[in-house]
């Protein structure tokens, strides 16, 4: 079609000359103005005075012949009638009216199409330009940071580069340091070397001087020589010995050797016996899981070659081979049964840790219930194993101690016994007693008549003798010899009197150990009596004294 | 058997009366029993002189006089007939025997800490020699002196032997500028060697287990490294720092505590008891919360033979313990429990550790610290005793009897025995 031009109404509406001078200066002019009309969809006043505008009663034919024009050239059929012009048409102007009244909806229906689509795309474009500014914003921010990043990195890898150097700086000054040191070291063994060779050889100078002076003084002056502390006598340095000292050397040597050769092997030995305890322990444990299914399989296996094991090792009799082989078995079915123990213990961790979880497995249950079973079986045994052993204790008691009542009564039977002969026992006591105490009394008073009649007794001697010996003296020299003899035979006399009346005076008549005990009271107490008693035992020993010295 | 100036003094061991007196040439340097206690030999090292004495027949004598040689160290063979005297210089070893008056030579002795050992039967003696810039080791056969083995050492400057308790191991190290250690058999064979370290200062002390099963090397690091005998590898490393954390070690610490005076028993002038309770000072040991830091003493960095490292090591009797001695912490006594291997014990006192050694029959430990105390420790807990008597007894060293009923305590001028009653059963 042809240009649209946006073109203000005012200027249209206030000259249509001036709109036609200013359109004919296009080429398309009337088309311009066709689109005026058409584009522009105005309020209808100003669409009057534009009508009114373009066409007058004047220029009626024109504007007619200038429709037509623009009309079929727009395509569509003349509005003159066939005929020459002048008649117009009226269906077809009516038509191309309604054509030109759709083609104008269509046109503002596209329109309004176009400026939705154009306020949209100018939201859009605002919505666009908006993210764009932030995302400008974010990356500006973002390549800041990354700057500042960057830098820091660039920081940190220069101090790293830095600190790597220091430490080679310090690893180098160590190894200087060492180097100089190992110098150092060498020189000084250098010089050392030469100073020591010097001193030997002023040592070996000196060893010369000592050796050729031959020092008398250099001696050993010994008073004695000494024996060997072993006794023996030195012996020659012979070839012999030089060999003899060689095998006692190789003797101790191999002493000390199989000492420990043997203290090994008794370590070896108690290793092997505590690894099989070991092992025995391992196995042990490990049936139990028998009873679960699933392991079944595997324990059942693992079991059999267990068996084998101990079977074969067994029959090896471990103790006495020592050979690798056999150590390797034992070691590595130790390793064995080891890891299968550590299986066993790891799926028990799992199941607790299950059980735990509260993912209860058919098998648990079962498992847990099982215990508890046989918990209780086991509490109801240890109850009637307690019953009975309280019952077996209580028969033996009864069996040990019989009756009570018969025990008691035998019991009492001996009481009864003992305190009966302890009765006896004390009635003869009171008996006895009694007995002695009367004795006692006769003895005492028997004791007390001796002594009067002792007195008297020996008055009466005395005068015997007083008249004996006036008598004796008158004819001493004819009765010389008799004399000793009667003094003797008074002597005998008197204690065979005093016998005969101890007895005497012992009248009453008692069994035969008091008897005994009293003469031995008697006895004593004659003899207690007698320093007790008067001078006259005295005088009577002094008369002896007498009697002999003469 | 004492030595004053110029005379020999015996006394019996358990009652201290004077059995023998003799008298020497001269001022004694060094005395020595025979290994059959028949003998004592008098060196007198200005003279070149050495005096034997007989307990036996006291008007026995004997004097061997090296002349011009001079003489720098003596001692007994250990079957008590012959006597080693080394030349000054370390010129040559003269042997000479008491009982055939023979004499013979060992060349070239090595003049270091500890060149001549015998073995614990006597059988055999190790000399440490150097030839051409050498090192050597020969080793002798008691019996008859003869040459058994000479061998060279690969150590820079052999610093020390020491034969095993078992008489089958020689133990040789090298100087403390170098940390070395060789383990040679009886035969002369390269056991093993043993190196911790490369150029810090090596080792400072060793010692052997009774039972030959180990040897603890202390070295100035401040570290003990013991070997074991089967594969001589070390089996572990006993350290010595100052602070101690460990809970299962227990520290006695030597406390002092002031003496109790009753004001109302004082007397003037004041009794001689009175007077030495007050000057002296008494001390009991005390049980510190671990942890405990112990008083660290920072050698002076530029002289030789710095007092750092573990300078004392003793294995007990009864192969339980081992007693070290850290010359950086000079106060503390550290007592290993070897079958453990762990600290057990530190005993940490007011002075200077001067000495300290093992019951030869129990794991009884004395220590001496210069003071007039001496103190023992055992498994069962640890006292200090006091030494009686007036004024100072600064105790130096000490040496237990081998019955482990008694010991000597010695100070400058003077010595006590101290003896131990044995528990009633």
């Amino acid at each position: 079609m042809g240009d649209w031009r946006t073109i203000t109404v005012p200027v249209l509406s206030s000259d249509s000359k001036n709109i036609l001078s200013y359109t004919s200066e296009r080429k398309i002019s009337p088309t311009s103005m066709n689109s005026q009309v058409l584009r522009l969809s105005l309020p209808s006043s100003k669409m009057h005075s534009f009508f009114s505008a373009f066409c007058t009663e004047e220029n009626i034919e024109q504007s007619i012949s200038y429709i037509d024009r623009e009309l079929t050239t727009l395509g569509f059929p003349s509005i003159y009638a066939e005929s020459k012009g002048k008649e117009l048409n009226l269906i077809s102007i009516i038509n191309c009216m309604n054509e030109l009244l759709a083609l104008q909806h269509k046109n503002l229906r596209a329109q309004e199409e176009v400026e939705m689509q154009h306020m949209k795309l100018g939201s859009d474009m605002d919505h666009l330009q908006n993210c764009y500014a932030k995302l400008k914003d974010q990356l500006e921010l973002s390549k800041r940071e990354i700057v500042g990043l960057q830098e820091r990195d660039r920081q940190l890898q220069s101090k790293n580069r830095n600190l790597h150097q220091l430490l080679k700086n310090e690893k180098d000054e160590v190894q200087k340091l060492q180097n100089i040191i190992s110098s150092r070291a060498t020189q000084y063994n250098h010089d050392m070397k030469r100073k020591e060779r010097e001193y030997n050889k002023l040592k070996e100078r000196l060893h010369q001087l000592v050796m050729n002076k031959k020092d008398k003084k250099i001696a050993m002056e010994i008073l004695n020589c000494v024996g060997r502390a072993d006794g023996k006598r030195g012996a020659w340095r012979t070839d012999k010995t030089e060999a003899r000292n060689e095998e006692e050397m190789y003797k101790v040597l191999l002493s000390d050797y199989e000492q420990r050769q043997k203290q090994l092997l008794l370590e070896n030995a108690e290793l092997k016996k505590v690894l099989q305890q070991m092992k025995k322990d391992i196995i042990s444990l490990l049936p139990p899981q028998k009873q679960k299914p699933k392991e079944k399989s595997e324990d059942g296996l693992v079991l059999s070659d267990q068996e084998e094991d101990i079977g074969e090792l067994n029959k090896e009799n471990m103790w006495e081979l020592s050979c690798e082989t056999v150590r390797e078995q034992l070691t590595n079915s130790i390793r064995k049964q080891w890891r299968m123990l550590k299986n066993h213990v790891e799926k028990l961790d799992n199941q607790v840790s299950r059980g735990h979880s509260g993912a209860l497995n058919e098998k648990d249950v079962i498992s847990r219930e099982d215990h508890e079973l046989e918990t209780e079986k086991l509490e109801l045994e240890i109850q009637q194993c307690k019953e009975m052993i309280k019952t077996q204790q209580q028969l033996l008691q009864q069996q040990l101690t019989c009756d009570d009542d018969t025990t008691l009564l035998l019991q009492d039977c001996y009481l009864l016994e003992e305190r009966e002969r302890l009765q006896e026992e004390w009635r003869l006591f009171r008996e006895q007693k009694k007995n002695f105490e009367k004795e006692r009394k006769s003895f005492t008073e028997a004791a007390i008549r001796l002594g009067l009649e002792r007195k008297a007794f020996e008055e009466d001697r005395g005068t015997w003798l007083k008249h004996q010996f006036l008598t004796m003296t008158a004819d001493c020299k004819s009765e010389n010899a008799t004399t000793p003899s009667s003094e003797p035979d008074i002597r005998l006399v008197k204690s065979a009197s005093r016998q005969r009346r101890s007895p005497s005076v012992l009248s009453s008549p008692v069994s035969a150990e008091p008897c005994q005990t009293y003469q031995y009271i008697a006895q004593n107490s004659v003899a207690s009596e007698k320093p007790a008693a008067d001078n006259m035992p005295n005088l009577w020993v002094e008369g002896d004294d007498k009697e002999e010295t003469e | 058997a004492s030595c004053v100036q110029h005379r020999l003094v015996v006394r019996d061991a358990s009652s201290l009366q004077l059995l023998q007196l003799y008298t020497c040439l001269d001022q004694i340097q060094y005395i020595e029993w025979s290994s059959d206690s028949l003998f004592i030999l008098c060196a007198l090292y200005k003279r070149g002189i050495v005096q034997v004495w007989s307990l036996e027949q006291p008007a026995w004598h004997c004097r061997i006089d090296e002349g011009s040689a001079g003489l720098v160290a003596s001692c007994w063979s250990p079957d008590g007939r012959h006597i080693l005297n080394t030349t000054e210089f370390h010129l040559r070893i003269t042997v000479w025997s008491l009982c055939t008056k023979s004499v013979s030579y060992i060349k070239y002795p090595k003049a270091c800490q500890q060149g001549v050992v015998f073995t614990k039967d006597g059988r055999y003696m190790a000399v440490a020699e150097r030839r051409d810039c050498k090192d050597f080791i020969s080793i002798f056969v008691c019996n008859n002196w003869q040459l058994l083995r000479h061998f060279d050492t690969e150590t820079q400057d052999l610093s020390g032997i020491e034969w095993a308790p078992n008489g089958c191991v020689l133990a040789a190290w090298d100087t403390c500028l170098e940390y070395k250690v060789l383990l040679y058999s009886l035969d002369g064979r390269l056991l093993s060697s043993f190196r911790a370290y490369e150029w810090p200062l090596g080792v400072k002390s060793i010692a052997w287990s009774p039972s030959s099963q180990f040897l603890a090397i202390g070295s100035f690091d401040e570290k003990v490294r013991i070997l074991n005998h089967v594969t001589w590898k070390k089996i572990t490393e006993l350290d010595h720092p100052a602070t101690i954390a460990s809970k299962k070690t227990i520290v006695y610490k030597e406390v002092e505590k002031s003496p109790t005076v009753d004001t109302e028993r004082l007397s003037f002038p004041p009794t001689r008891e009175l007077a030495s309770s007050l000057f002296s000072t008494q001390s009991k040991y005390d049980i510190s919360q671990v942890p405990v830091s112990l008083q660290y003493v920072k050698p002076v960095a530029d002289r030789a033979n710095p007092k750092v490292g573990v300078g004392m090591l003793a294995f007990s009797a009864d192969n339980c313990f081992l007693a070290t001695k850290n010359d950086n912490i000079p106060n503390a006594v550290w007592i290993w429990d070897i079958r453990k291997l762990k600290l057990s014990v530190v005993l940490e006192q007011l002075c200077t550790i001067q000495c300290f050694q093992w019951d030869p029959c129990q794991p009884r430990l004395a220590v001496c610290t210069g003071t007039s105390r001496v103190y023992l420790w055992s498994p069962a807990g640890c006292v200090v005793v006091q030494v009686p008597g007036e004024g100072d007894f600064q105790i130096m060293s000490l040496s237990w009897h081998s019955s482990g009923d008694a010991m000597v305590l010695l100070s400058k001028d003077n010595f006590c025995v101290c003896y131990l009653e044995r528990e009633e059963v």
